[in-house]
């Protein structure tokens, strides 16, 4: 077992599938020689050669199009869009193509492409470097999207990603690149290395698209968390005293709604915890889905703690960034519903 | 110098609109077999010349000339021709099926028949078109079953794609046609990665990319010609230019530029001009394309200069922005009667064998399309199962597309 970052897992999984598999192909802007701005695909080029892994235009269209009719063709294009910000010009492409091909070509043609993207804020990227656009991925019929918290998820459910064989939007929280985060940015960065989720295997495994994993078990609210959320959440259990379980959905599409639902019987509480803006946020569906699957089990309305509906300020990023005291608060709040 | 008048903003207009006479008279078009043919293994740079004048390989006289002549055998011509009667044959059913209420929606390439039925002769088994909605010629002019074409027309119980895509968006990898999508210029750069996927897999086969000229303006047009420029990609990007997006004449998507093969210039790739309405320039000119990314000499950009005849799409009436006798007037005239008065001036043809053959055609689509109505049409007989609008979306339907299947009742 390995110690590794979420950066150096994310790269074993691309180095495993493409030892594996020589329909992998990795590229995107920046990833060949210099290896990427996130260092993701350091080290991949001079592995397996420049046809493999290589550097694109700056054209995200042109980036998830070729990388379709790469996938129509039969290779396994795992590209990179530098950040999730930077992929509006590619969704034309990802929305009316690669997720209807399967569908409108009564899978004559597929698409087997995973689409890599750092999402997230909490690093002062302003608006154009710290969106989280997984709502507009999830409202796509067709695509898959997956939202991993730590450098194990992150390998295992990266190889599952390239490997299946419909299109995977994979967005990778670049706070949690290279430590765990709990949302109290004042203090030292607790790097992977100390943490239990930083043991990583050098060798292939695959975790399944769709299965939540329930991070602290606990007796009073349910917690439904993805990302970046994950470790503010556990962290707002420990300092409100309030006894939450958490669970971290790994994907939204699929989601896994028997773990949800499981717990919020349990519990009868739920608080819904992105960072993402709140209107339309993939909470709203999370909040819809709690209520059609558990209203006659809820004993407290359901409390969405989120970003702002406001572009992602730079100054205040802390101001906007839903921490440990908001999350800490609804829980307290739905808690005294009695 | 200071600027003291008011700007003004200028806006393109065609030269003709209603009521105007056309008259293309001080069009220039080269005469048939004055362009150059270059080796295939010929400089981008060294031929930038060719995208300007229009190759021609047909003259006046039905004559083919010059050196883009002599690719074809007379049988080979016998079978585009009949390949192009057989493309309009089916358009005319099928426009006429969409009037009686058959289906919603149809487009018709009429004028344009060489283009896609000429090209497609010009690939190899395996290599795969990713086509815009009007060269239904690639289907046509292979052994695509017709039945199959009108069954996705009217979205019936045999519908190939289960009545889940707008008529004409057909789909075969099998015959080498990539799934339609129905929006524009997205499978432009589409061609260019699978074109990519055969190079990086050291495969010999070659993609084909089509746009018409209005659809030049996307933006995908541009990212189509930066990869496959950059990465020299096994690829011919066709654009079809017949004059008319929908209501909108070419110049607005070309504005002042020379021509729409001149695009490929900055981009360092061969760029040519092709006579859409010549059947065997179209094949010469594909085939020195095709023949020049197979070699590895990297990707061609054609310029098929062409008229669209008919209205864009059964929705649109083009006698409200264009003038009636535009299509007339055209100065390419017809790829049919061309062809015809080609293998006529051979001896390999004659006006009693195009009748005859006129007859057999058209009773073939008359009975497939009989065939094709004994399994339904859109609002009337069989229809595709509506469980399957649900199956597809992914290779496992998960389950919260599974429950809404089963709360519908399906």
């Amino acid at each position: 077992m390995a110690r590794m970052t979420m950066i150096q897992a994310v790269r074993s999984a691309m180095d495993n599938a493409m030892e594996r598999d020589d329909k992998v192909v990795v590229f995107g802007e920046d990833v060949g020689y210099f290896g990427g701005v996130f260092r993701c695909t350091e080290g991949l080029q001079k592995k397996y050669g420049p046809q493999r892994c290589f550097d694109s235009p700056i054209n995200e269209s042109g980036i998830i199009g070729a990388a379709i009719g790469m996938a129509a063709y039969g290779m396994r294009p795992c590209v990179e869009i530098q950040f999730a910000d930077y992929m509006y010009p590619g969704y034309d492409q990802l929305t009316q193509e690669a997720a209807r091909i399967r569908y409108r070509s009564d899978h004559d043609f597929t698409v087997p492409m995973t689409v890599r993207m750092p999402t997230g804020g909490g690093i002062f990227g302003g608006q154009t470097h710290s969106q989280s656009p997984e709502a507009l991925f999830a409202h796509v019929s067709g695509l898959k999207t997956v939202i991993p918290s730590n450098p194990y998820d992150a390998k295992g459910l990266l190889i599952a990603s390239i490997e299946d064989n419909d299109p995977v939007i994979f967005l990778e929280p670049k706070r949690l690149y290279n430590g765990p985060f709990d949302g109290h940015h004042d203090r030292p960065i607790t790097p992977w290395s100390k943490h239990e989720f930083g043991e990583v295997p050098e060798d292939y495994y695959s975790i399944p698209l769709g299965k939540a994993a329930v991070r602290r078990e606990g007796a009073d609210v349910t917690v439904i968390a993805y990302g970046t959320m994950v470790f503010v959440a556990e962290a707002a259990a420990e300092e409100s005293g309030v006894d939450a379980e958490v669970i971290d959905l790994r994907s939204i599409i699929p989601y896994d709604l028997e773990t949800i639902e499981e717990s919020v019987k349990k519990t009868g509480r739920c608080v819904i915890v992105h960072e993402a803006t709140k209107t339309c946020g993939f909470g709203a569906e999370l909040m819809s889905l709690v209520q059609e699957n558990c209203f006659y089990h809820l004993e407290a309305p359901v409390v969405r703690v989120t970003g702002y509906d406001t572009p992602y300020p730079h100054a205040h990023e802390w101001e906007y960034f839903p921490g440990p005291a908001r999350v800490g608060d609804a829980y307290k709040q739905v808690m005294e519903v009695a | 110098m200071s600027k003291t008048s008011p700007l003004s903003l200028y806006v393109p207009e065609p030269e003709f609109r209603p009521g105007d006479h056309p008259d293309f008279s001080d069009v220039k078009v080269a005469a048939a077999g004055e362009v150059e043919r270059p080796p295939i293994d010929a400089k981008a740079d060294d031929i930038r010349h060719l995208a300007y004048p229009i190759i021609r390989v047909l003259n006046r006289k039905g004559e083919a000339v010059g050196p883009w002549a002599g690719e074809r055998s007379e049988e080979d011509l016998r079978d585009g021709l009949r390949d192009m009667m057989k493309v309009r044959a089916f358009d005319a059913r099928m426009q006429m099926a969409q009037r009686q209420g058959k289906t919603s929606f149809y487009m018709q390439c009429l004028g344009e028949e060489a283009i896609a039925c000429a090209f497609r002769k010009a690939l190899e088994p395996g290599d795969m078109n990713f086509p815009t909605y009007r060269q239904q010629g690639l289907l046509l002019s292979t052994d695509y079953p017709v039945v199959d074409m009108m069954n996705q027309i009217y979205s019936n119980a045999a519908d190939p794609l289960k009545g889940r895509q707008l008529p004409i968006m057909y789909s075969s990898k099998e015959h080498g046609f990539f799934t339609i999508s129905g929006n524009l210029a997205t499978q432009f750069i589409q061609a260019v990665g699978w074109a990519m996927g055969s190079a990086i897999s050291g495969d010999t086969r070659i993609a084909a990319g089509w746009i018409g000229d209005g659809s030049t303006a996307e933006s995908d047009f541009h990212s189509a010609l930066v990869f496959a420029s950059c990465y020299r990609a096994p690829v011919v990007l066709n654009i079809v230019n017949n004059q008319w997006a929908i209501s909108t004449f070419q110049g607005i998507a070309r504005g002042k530029a020379a021509t729409f093969a001149s695009r490929g210039l900055g981009f360092g790739l061969p760029s040519l001009r092709v006579d859409g309405n010549d059947y065997l320039a179209v094949y010469a000119v594909s085939k020195w394309a095709i023949d020049r990314a197979r070699a590895g000499l990297g990707p061609t950009l054609i310029e098929h200069v062409t008229y669209r005849a008919g209205a864009h799409s059964t929705s649109d009436d083009p006698s409200a922005y264009r003038a009636k006798e535009e299509s007339d007037a055209w100065p390419l005239g017809d790829p049919v009667d061309r062809l015809k008065n080609h293998l006529i001036s051979l001896d390999a043809w004659s006006e009693e064998r195009h009748t005859q053959a006129q007859a057999e055609i058209e009773s073939e689509i008359v009975q497939a399309q009989k065939e094709a109505e004994s399994h339904g049409t859109l609002h009337d007989g069989g229809k595709p199962l509506v469980r399957d609008m649900f199956e597809d979306v992914f290779e496992v339907t998960p389950p919260h597309l599974v429950q809404q299947r089963q709360e519908a009742g399906y």
